[in-house]
């Protein structure tokens, strides 16, 4: 536990450099802190100076409360405990000197409390008060004030001794940041006062790899992240952001144990600090959910069964009506009578979202009173036997299962009204349920889902029956967050069925999906798809997508030139070879997924292409009209 | 997936008779659509007929379940109900047990029915009639076999099994991998 303290913190210590940005944060900061915290330094805020005596007053318990706080946390971070006790004292004594001028900045007190924490950080090494502020713009800081509000502000600050527990706490953190820096003293450069805290990458790659104790390597993690947070002012000039990312890692890898590969796929989906809470989240498993089966009871009733049961529970949220969450249960929630009959089962949280998505209309594919008819299809035989006995349990009359390759599936039976496509895919979404992804995926797995999926998704697509009066909608939804399996695969699936057009998931939460990631640029209406993460939404990393098919015819049928047809119709490109050469960088990808990285947008030019493109697809559809005469 | 032939539907409608008598009608004659019973693999299921129709484009080694399986034949010829058909058969059965809380575990790992747990009794049960048991909320949770009449219970101990047990929803767990 030591070793990890909360990616919240680590977030709170890798500080933006602006000015405007702290202030902001801090403000957050205190709403967060607790009721009771934030109201206090918002209440003294507001009074200034009349509260002074009373302050004054309470100077001489400070330290003594200070050190409460830093009690209450020490569990956690008992191993930076000495560099606290450290500074402690030190702050005593400041905040003596500060009263002397305590009548003003009140108004900019939440502003600089970023420079009162980090003061009082410093004030372990140095004593003057001038020092400490230097050494706060060698951390990269900006001062918002000029040097002479300097004391005003840390006047102010000090005025409401209530905001000592957030001071403590703030300094804590900082402080227990120094001690880790300290701890990985071997690589780090310590020089005193400006560079003091630009942390300096280790130049040795053998050094990093002995290095494998597991606290050095995660103070290692929050150094870097902290750099690349802000990195014009914190960078070491001789050395790139490559170089620091390449070291953040390795380092990754390490602690969290994951295969360079799917780390670095992950990686890149998020910001910085964002991964390493990815990552965090990951370690920490979801809430267990369960979904009232709205044909056998309703959600209030079966509250109030599994309550008399002692099952602590709660809604899933505003946006289900039907989900509960479950926090503790003295019996088997998978094993109650009400389970057993069907009245509840037992799924992720994320699950909900797909069929949520697919919004099935009564009379139509069922589960709304048993009207309508569901093919259900899983590939997996062991599968299909929970997947009956949760028919049967749950009261589905309705129901077809059968077990089937996916992909042969237009040819089995078509024309439905809506289909959901759960792909299968890397799983990289629960790794919090199935830690033996971390390790288990190589660049060949993601290779063959992604391929695996673009079939599939082109087989749903082609089942949907379009002239559905009610229907014709697609849902694709994986539980991995990657973008080679969700938008490479929906706008994949964009490009060669032009006849389907993204709609609105009428999901009102989750985050939009990539409308381009690294250098691969995808159609705009990526955005009306989502994504979900564990430590955003806390339920499993999920992406749903849903198509709306508008006709049922594909649009271009001749197999030799389809590809180039197909997206010209979708987008105009340029056929320009020089072009095409220079985006291929990876070649692992089938070149059609490659294509939309070469778009320009030089309108002239484009237009001469869109004009010959046109002319292209014109010529190619005479040759389709011809081609069948001659067969006849 | 077939129909059922003669020999087959006798013995099945036999044993469904056991539990709900003549209402068996009320499955075939419906007023909302056609249903009907179809043999896959020595399963007899329960589902519409459009329903029907449409599961004929799927293949004979693919088609795992359709619509409500009833239970299967043995290999002996002779049909068993299995709990799956529970709620078609509770909805017409024409006697019940209902059991007291406590003796709703015991049943649901697959226990007889003792004395102590009845609540309460269809009036009038013959002996060896079936019958659905249900908990005190009216959940059923499956079914079985009186031992006795309701007027030879009267005399009987407390620990004397009155209802023999067939099938209950507990099986859903247990025998996952054997009851499809």
């Amino acid at each position: 536990m030591a070793g990890r303290p909360s990616t919240k913190k680590t977030s709170t210590k890798a500080s933006p450099a602006s000015p405007q940005r702290n202030n902001k944060r801090k403000a957050s900061h205190l709403k967060e802190a607790g009721g009771k915290k934030a109201k206090v330094g918002l209440i003294s805020k507001v009074s200034g100076t009349s509260k002074n005596g009373e302050v004054a007053g309470k100077t001489a318990g400070k330290s003594a409360s200070k050190k409460t706080a830093e009690d209450s946390e020490e569990d956690d971070e008992s191993w930076a405990y000495g560099a606290v006790s450290e500074s402690e004292s030190e702050a005593g004594e400041l905040e003596d000197d500060e009263f002397v001028s305590a009548d003003e900045g009140s108004d900019i007190e939440i502003g600089t409390l970023d420079d009162d924490f980090l003061g009082d950080e410093f004030a372990g090494s140095d004593t003057h008060a001038t020092s400490m502020f230097d050494s706060d713009n060698g951390d990269g800081k900006e001062e918002s004030e000029g040097e002479d509000d300097e004391e005003d502000i840390f006047a102010s600050d000090s005025e409401d001794s209530d905001e000592d527990d957030l001071e403590a706490k703030s300094r804590k953190l900082d402080a227990a940041k120094k001690a880790e820096a300290e701890a990985a003293e071997e690589e780090l450069r310590t020089n005193i006062v400006h560079d003091d805290d630009k942390y300096v990458l280790p130049e040795d790659d053998h050094e990093t790899l002995q290095s494998t104790d597991l606290q050095v390597v995660q103070a290692r993690i929050q150094e870097i992240v902290r750099v690349l947070n802000s990195f014009r002012e914190m960078r070491q000039e001789n050395r790139s952001r490559n170089d620091y990312i390449s070291q953040l890692l390795k380092d990754l890898c390490l602690y969290y144990g994951y295969n360079e590969y799917l780390m670095e796929k992950l990686f890149y989906i998020f910001p910085v600090s964002e991964a390493i809470e990815f990552f965090e989240a990951n370690e920490v498993p979801r809430p267990v959910t369960i979904r009232t089966n709205t044909l056998k009871t309703r959600r209030r009733e079966l509250a109030q069964a599994l309550i008399n049961r002692g099952v602590n529970l709660d809604p899933i949220g505003k946006w289900s009506k039907v989900g509960l969450q479950v926090f503790d249960s003295p019996v088997p929630i998978g094993a109650t009578p009400e389970y057993l009959a069907g009245h509840y089962m037992l799924q992720a949280a994320s699950s909900f979202l797909p069929v949520m998505a697919l919004a099935p209309q009564e009379h139509e594919p069922a589960l709304l009173k048993n009207t309508g008819m569901v093919f259900a299809n899983d590939a997996n035989k062991d599968r299909t036997k929970s997947l009956v006995a949760n028919i049967h349990r749950l009261g589905v009359k309705n129901a077809v299962v059968c077990n089937y390759d996916g992909r042969q599936f237009p040819g089995v039976i078509g024309g439905f009204d809506r289909v959901l496509l759960d792909a299968p895919c890397s799983g990289t979404g629960v790794i919090s349920k199935d830690a033996s992804v971390k390790t288990n995926k190589s660049e060949q797995d993601f290779q063959m889902l992604s391929q695996l999926q673009k079939e599939l998704i082109l087989s749903a697509i082609d089942s949907v029956d379009a002239a559905s009066k009610t229907g014709g909608y697609i849902v694709y939804s994986t539980c991995s967050v990657t973008v080679d399996e969700n938008e490479d695969v929906v706008n994949y699936a964009l490009r060669k069925r032009p006849n389907v057009k993204l709609v609105s998931t009428a999901l009102d939460f989750g985050k939009e999906g990539f409308t381009r990631y690294r250098e691969k640029v995808f159609h705009p209406s990526l955005s009306l798809t989502r994504r979900y993460y564990p430590h955003m939404h806390n339920m499993d990393g999920f992406y749903v997508a849903k198509f709306k098919k508008l006709s049922n015819k594909i649009p271009s049928k001749n197999g030799d030139t389809k590809d180039s047809e197909d997206y010209e119709a979708f987008i105009p490109i340029t056929d320009d070879p020089g072009k095409r050469g220079s985006g291929g960088k990876k070649n692992t990808k089938s070149p059609k997924t490659e294509e939309p990285e070469k778009i320009t947008f030089n309108d002239e030019e484009d237009e001469e292409l869109i004009r010959a493109s046109k002319a292209k697809l014109l010529q190619t559809k005479k040759g389709i009209k011809l081609r069948p005469k001659k067969t006849e | 997936m077939r129909p059922l032939t003669e020999l087959e539907t006798k013995t099945f409608f036999e044993k469904l008779a056991k539990y709900i008598g003549r209402n068996i009608t009320h499955l075939i004659d419906r007023g909302d659509e056609t249903y009907c019973f179809r043999l896959h693999r020595d399963r007899v299921y329960y589902l519409s007929e459009s329903l029907m129709r449409k599961a004929t484009s799927v293949g004979r080694d693919q088609l795992v379940s359709l619509g409500i399986c009833f239970g299967k034949f043995t290999k002996t010829g002779k049909f068993r109900l299995h709990v799956t058909c529970l709620d078609y058969i509770a909805q017409y059965a024409k006697h019940k047990v209902w059991i007291k809380p406590n003796g709703e575990m015991p049943f649901l790992y697959g226990n007889h029915v003792v004395k102590a747990h009845i609540g309460r009794v269809t009036e009038d049960t013959p002996e060896h009639q079936g019958v659905i048991v249900y908990s005190m909320t009216d959940v059923p949770l499956g079914f079985g076999v009186t031992a006795r009449s309701t007027s030879d219970t009267r005399k009987l101990q407390p620990t004397a099994i009155i209802v023999f047990h067939q099938a209950d929803i507990g099986e859903y767990l247990r025998q996952e991998d054997t009851l499809f």
